[in-house]
């Protein structure tokens, strides 16, 4: 029993959370570029948190139910339909064996989560499912989704159609201030360098994946060439020679060896990704501290935020 | 010693600013003292030539606990004794079949090939790190006399098992990649299997000597000759 991948889109990977605790053998994490909708996606649901979902990039994906579930779709606005009807996102949906679920291309955004009652059953590799394209590790054989893949799923007859109410729901626009932790070498980026750095808009380039976000905008120079390599957080403010300021991500490596002057609060990074080239970023800096709230209060708002029931 | 913060979620732990065995054997015995001071708490950590990136939860710690346990327990440390790690001899098959860069180094050293293979070879080198890509272990420190930069031009497909030299880094390509170091010779172990146990054969702080074998013996140890160097 599963769904079937007819058409997988510009980019649908199978993730969980992500992959933690083989940073030593050289893995990366993977896991959700938006964990905020790929939440949502399994609250919805009542499925495990931990569970899997496909992340879409872009839009233009088609799969066919064979077997009788629900699903829920979250994230950047792809216009969903069940057989040629148009239907929500946010909200839980029954479909039955046979039914053509399909997504168009989003206006706004551009990552969206397809979940299915109970998660897609995926053997986990070093604990997750996450792929890793880069590392070919992790989904049904460390690709992306191809047409003709089954995604297993059981069958499920149970489930409350819940819907996250319109004015609850994230709202993805063209701009984002990211807010940046400083560490790492951030001293030796000079006083004048850290302000031209976070009171100057920056774009989104072309350059811009999974791996991290490379941005446009005046050049940052460091006090230092390069460093000895040392390994790198999730979001660390990457500065290579040329001053463009780089946002490592879910893939990044897990080692390098240019400066970085901090690093992007999460809630932030996961917006940036739902950003397209062109698109502008502003920097702002917090304290290690106000990140902390900042993360237990969203953490609060994703898991006990009221969902409503249709009737 | 120094603790900087790095991220949400994570510490990072400066020991020395060089490549030495004394710096990379006090990123040892840190390895050991972080793990054994949060314990739980600690959800990966990556020891590096000269630093020890520490990623905790920040919903179930945060960083002024961490950082607190992290000086206790490193207030004390010392470098972890030298007979530490294994040692793991890996084969080589050092030959231009496989070893695309392996004369244009010599040229550049004013060396004979055989001269380089016997200075590669002639060297316990030490794992400093594990990054890059999967099993992809930094050994250093490479002979002065053949340390070379990388390629301008990295290339697109570098075989897996490659074995190649940046500055005084040695590595073997743990999988088909991309990649810009000079190119030598190719080693027929497998350097990251995920369906093996362990899935590295080397870690860091583990000692490596690589043993110069015949073209038969390179075959016969599964080696494979080809691969497209685009």
């Amino acid at each position: 029993m599963s769904l079937e991948v007819i058409q997988p889109g510009v980019l649908s990977l199978l993730q969980d959370r992500g992959r933690f605790g083989s940073h030593r053998i050289g893995l990366t994490n993977g896991g959700p570029l938006d964990p905020e909708a790929f939440n949502y996606c399994h609250r919805l649901l009542a499925n495990d948190p931990a569970g899997t979902a496909v992340e879409m990039s872009f839009g233009g994906a088609h799969f066919r139910a064979q077997v009788d579930t629900f699903i829920c779709v979250t994230g950047a606005d792809m216009p969903l339909t069940i057989n040629g009807t148009q239907k929500p996102l946010w909200e839980v949906h029954p479909v039955a064996a046979g039914d053509e679920i399909q997504l168009d291309f989003a206006d706004r955004g551009c990552r969206s989560y397809l979940g299915v009652a109970g998660g897609f059953s995926i053997e986990p590799t070093f604990g997750s499912t996450a792929t890793v394209v880069r590392e070919n590790i992790g989904g049904l054989s460390g690709d992306k989704l191809k047409a003709g893949d089954r995604l297993p799923c059981t069958e499920t007859r149970d489930r409350k159609r819940l819907y996250l109410p319109h004015e609850r729901r994230p709202h993805y626009q063209g701009m984002v201030t990211v807010r940046v932790i400083p560490g790492y070498q951030q001293n030796s980026f000079s006083r004048i360098e850290q302000r031209r750095f976070f009171s100057h808009a920056y774009s989104v380039s072309d350059r811009c994946d999974r791996m991290g976000y490379r941005l446009e905008g005046p050049a940052i120079r460091c006090d230092l060439e390069g460093i000895l390599s040392e390994g790198i957080c999730f979001g660390a403010i990457q500065v290579p020679a040329d001053g463009q300021p780089i946002v490592l991500l879910n893939d990044r490596q897990t080692i390098g060896g240019y400066p970085k002057l901090g690093s992007a609060l999460s809630l932030d990074a996961a917006k940036l990704t739902q950003l397209r080239p062109g698109d502008t970023v502003h920097f702002a800096p917090i304290s290690p501290h106000a990140a902390h709230n900042a993360l237990h209060l969203a953490h609060d708002v994703i898991s006990r935020q009221p969902l409503e029931l249709h009737p | 010693m120094e603790l900087h913060s790095a991220g949400e979620n994570a510490l990072i732990l400066y020991l020395g600013n060089e490549t030495s065995p004394t710096v990379a054997a006090m990123v040892q015995s840190a390895c050991t003292a972080i793990e054994s001071a949060l314990g739980q708490d600690l959800v990966d950590l990556v020891p590096s030539y000269a630093s020890v990136l520490v990623v905790y939860d920040p919903l179930q710690t945060d960083h002024l606990s961490v950082g607190h346990r992290l000086r206790s327990a490193l207030s004390d440390l010392s470098a972890a004794p030298d007979c530490e790690g294994h040692t793991v001899t890996l084969p080589v098959y050092y030959h231009t079949d496989v070893g695309a860069d392996l004369e244009a180094l010599a040229e550049r050293a004013s060396l004979s090939v055989n001269d380089v293979i016997a200075l590669h070879s002639s060297v316990e080198y030490r794992v400093y790190a594990i990054g890059f890509a999967p099993g992809f272990a930094y050994l250093g420190q490479v002979d002065e006399r053949i340390a070379a930069p990388r390629l301008a031009t990295p290339r697109q497909k570098v075989p897996r098992g490659s074995v190649a030299i940046a500055d005084r880094q040695t590595a073997v390509y743990p999988a088909v990649s991309p990649g810009g170091w000079n190119i030598i010779g190719r080693c027929p172990t497998r350097m990251f299997d995920p369906k093996a146990t362990p899935v590295m054969p080397v870690t860091v702080g583990d000692k490596v000597r690589f043993e110069p074998i015949s073209r038969e013996r390179y075959l016969a140890l599964g080696g494979e000759t080809g691969g497209e160097l685009a």
